[in-house]
């Protein structure tokens, strides 16, 4: 018997129970926005034309030192004349970004699963969650490098410890949506409850899965640049203190674009990948 | 088919069948935090092979109890249910339930919906099966619709193929059409009345409604409120096919006002009537 079902009879017509109180985004914001018509997309586009070309001519009008703010096309030059030397260092970054992601989300999800089975449980290891999405992991980032070196395990240790929780805290709203309609379904066609976890709950929490999964990501990606800023000689993030100690700005900000890049890679996954599998709640 | 048609018109609504799920003394009791609900007391009902067994009642009464457990979802905590020689203490492959309010699940579309109990059996999907009852239904061509595309019929019409398509003899339904309105809920009643005709399943349907109960009934079992019993069981010989405006004919209403008295017998006079 599913624990959850019991004896119980659901009301139908009602909202699902549970749910509602995760960190991150909501499930409506995960989107890019409404549709959008291709008329505010040509003005969309206008604006970040206006904007490069007014920084563009202003700075120049205005004679500013490349020291103090490039321009968008020296910056746009360095790009491509050091990217010999930076693209070792976007994949340093990418590594640690993914490694300690696939490991701090996997761990984040399993948690999530098994915890929102046992409510005692849950309600016991949840405060210690939140202090952990609340407490900014960069913190432990010196200790680490004290125990474990320069290299990148630190840092890949921080982006776990930073990503984790919002998987699991976000994925664990979604588990504590359980629809006992759906489950008493499910068991009336003989399901066990293996099959019951698979093809009710977890697409049932998928669209907060995805939420948890795209604000982990993020927060992995501010935890490693930021990690690989306090310490070691190599990422996006080692670069950035390397190229404004060295006052080379349009390389910084070469960087800086590469990063505001993977950004927006990111959170452009997620939102097909919610498109695709949660779009049904929209 | 036909031949059961008529073979069923035939042999008459009250005629003798063997029995195919018997309840003897079911007794439920919820234990709740403020302590515990009644919900059954010693309820004994005999299905018989192949009837249309209507359970009314008004709501709390039990209905929803007595027919989860038969449906083998729940545990009682006293008597037992019985489908042939075995005794029902978890869902049976023979067994299907129907929901109130369709119950489909909102991330698949209509096919992978009805593919549903196939997967979960690890069977291999009945696409002819399916088709025919797809449509039977009419909904032949909304395979790859979303249940937030279909009207509320529509999402039910797909839950009873679901059901139907791994071919239970008996159906337990509760409150299926409550959420739909009223004529949808007549198109549906004929529905169910034709498939039940065609397919000779065994149907248990749970209902508040008086009219809805004779309309679909061979036998309407009357169950009162706190604790749940069946109060009395009804005999209903209008032939069949039975056409939707039979609900307004005299001998009709006589029934139905027949079995309202006999829900009000007992009650206080003031006590206002929670049925339909
Ligand atoms: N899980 C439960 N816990 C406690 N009481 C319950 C539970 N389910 C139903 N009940 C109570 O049992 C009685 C019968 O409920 P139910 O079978 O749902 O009635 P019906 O389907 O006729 O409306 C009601 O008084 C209801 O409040
Ligand atoms: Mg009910």
């Amino acid at each position: 018997m599913d624990k959850a079902l019991g004896d119980k009879i659901p009301e139908f017509n009602k909202k699902k129970s549970g749910g509602g109180d995760g960190v991150g985004l909501s499930g409506a914001s995960l989107g890019l926005g409404d549709h959008r018509t291709k008329f505010e997309i040509l003005i969309i586009i206008l604006v970040a034309v206006v904007i490069i070309g007014g920084s563009e001519f202003l700075l120049k009008w205005f004679g500013v030192p490349q020291y103090v703010l490039p321009t968008p096309s020296q910056i746009v030059t360095a790009l491509f004349t050091e990217w010999k030397f930076i693209w070792p260092h976007l994949l340093v970054t990418l590594y640690e970004l993914l490694v300690g992601f696939a490991i701090g989300a996997s761990i984040g999800f399993v948690l999530a699963a098994v915890i929102t089975q046992f409510p005692f449980v849950e309600k016991i290891v949840t405060p210690y969650i939140l202090l952990l999405v609340t407490t900014p992991m960069l913190a432990l980032v010196p200790l680490l490098i004290l125990k474990l070196g320069f290299g990148s395990e630190p840092r890949i240790i921080a982006v776990a410890l930073a990503s984790g929780p919002m998987v699991m805290i976000n994925s664990a709203t979604g588990f504590r949506r359980v629809d006992l309609a759906k489950i008493a379904l499910a068991r009336s066609f003989g399901a066990s409850t293996f099959q019951i976890f698979t093809k009710i709950r977890i697409p049932m929490a998928m669209p907060m899965i995805i939420v948890g999964l795209m604000v982990g990501s993020i927060f992995g990606l501010l935890t490693t640049v930021g990690a690989e800023m306090v310490g070691g000689a190599e990422g996006l993030g080692n670069r950035l203190t390397y190229y404004s100690a060295l006052i080379r700005m349009p390389q910084f900000f070469a960087v800086i674009l590469i990063l505001a890049i993977i950004g927006i890679s990111i959170y452009v996954l997620f939102y097909w990948i919610g498109k695709k599998w949660a779009s049904w709640e929209a | 088919m036909m031949d059961a048609t008529h073979m069923r018109k035939a042999a008459g609504a009250s005629d003798k069948r063997s029995t195919k799920m018997l309840v003897e003394r079911a007794t439920k009791y919820y234990q709740t935090r403020t302590g515990s609900v009644h919900a059954l007391d010693n309820v004994s009902l005999e299905v018989r092979d192949g009837e249309f067994l209507c359970i009314l009642g008004p709501s709390g009464c039990g209905k929803s109890t007595l027919l989860w457990s038969m449906g083998g979802l729940h545990d009682l905590t006293d008597g037992e249910i019985r489908l042939g020689p075995e005794k029902i203490t978890k869902p049976h492959p023979e067994i299907a339930m129907i929901f109130q309010d369709a119950n489909l699940l909102p991330w698949r579309n209509l096919a992978a919906n009805i593919a549903l109990p196939f997967e979960l059996k690890r069977k291999p999907v009945d696409q002819e099966r399916i088709d025919a009852l797809l449509k039977r239904v009419d909904l032949w061509g909304f395979e790859s619709k979303f249940p937030r595309e279909l009207s509320g019929g529509m999402q039910q019409r797909a839950s009873i193929v679901r059901s139907l398509s791994v071919n239970p003899s008996l159906l337990l339904m509760d409150e299926p059409f409550g959420a739909l309105d009223a004529f949808t809920r007549d198109e549906m009643n004929l529905l169910i009345q034709e498939i039940w005709m065609e397919t000779g399943k065994t149907i248990v349907f749970v209902t508040h409604s008086i009219s809805e109960a004779i309309f679909l009934a061979d036998r309407v079992a009357v169950m009162s409120a706190r604790p749940g019993r069946i109060a009395r069981i009804f005999d209903i010989d209008i032939p069949r096919p039975r056409p939707v405006d039979i609900q307004t004919r005299p001998d009709f209403i006589e029934r139905v006002l027949h079995i309202k008295a006999s829900i009000d017998h007992g009650r206080k006079p003031h006590v206002g009537l929670a049925i339909t």
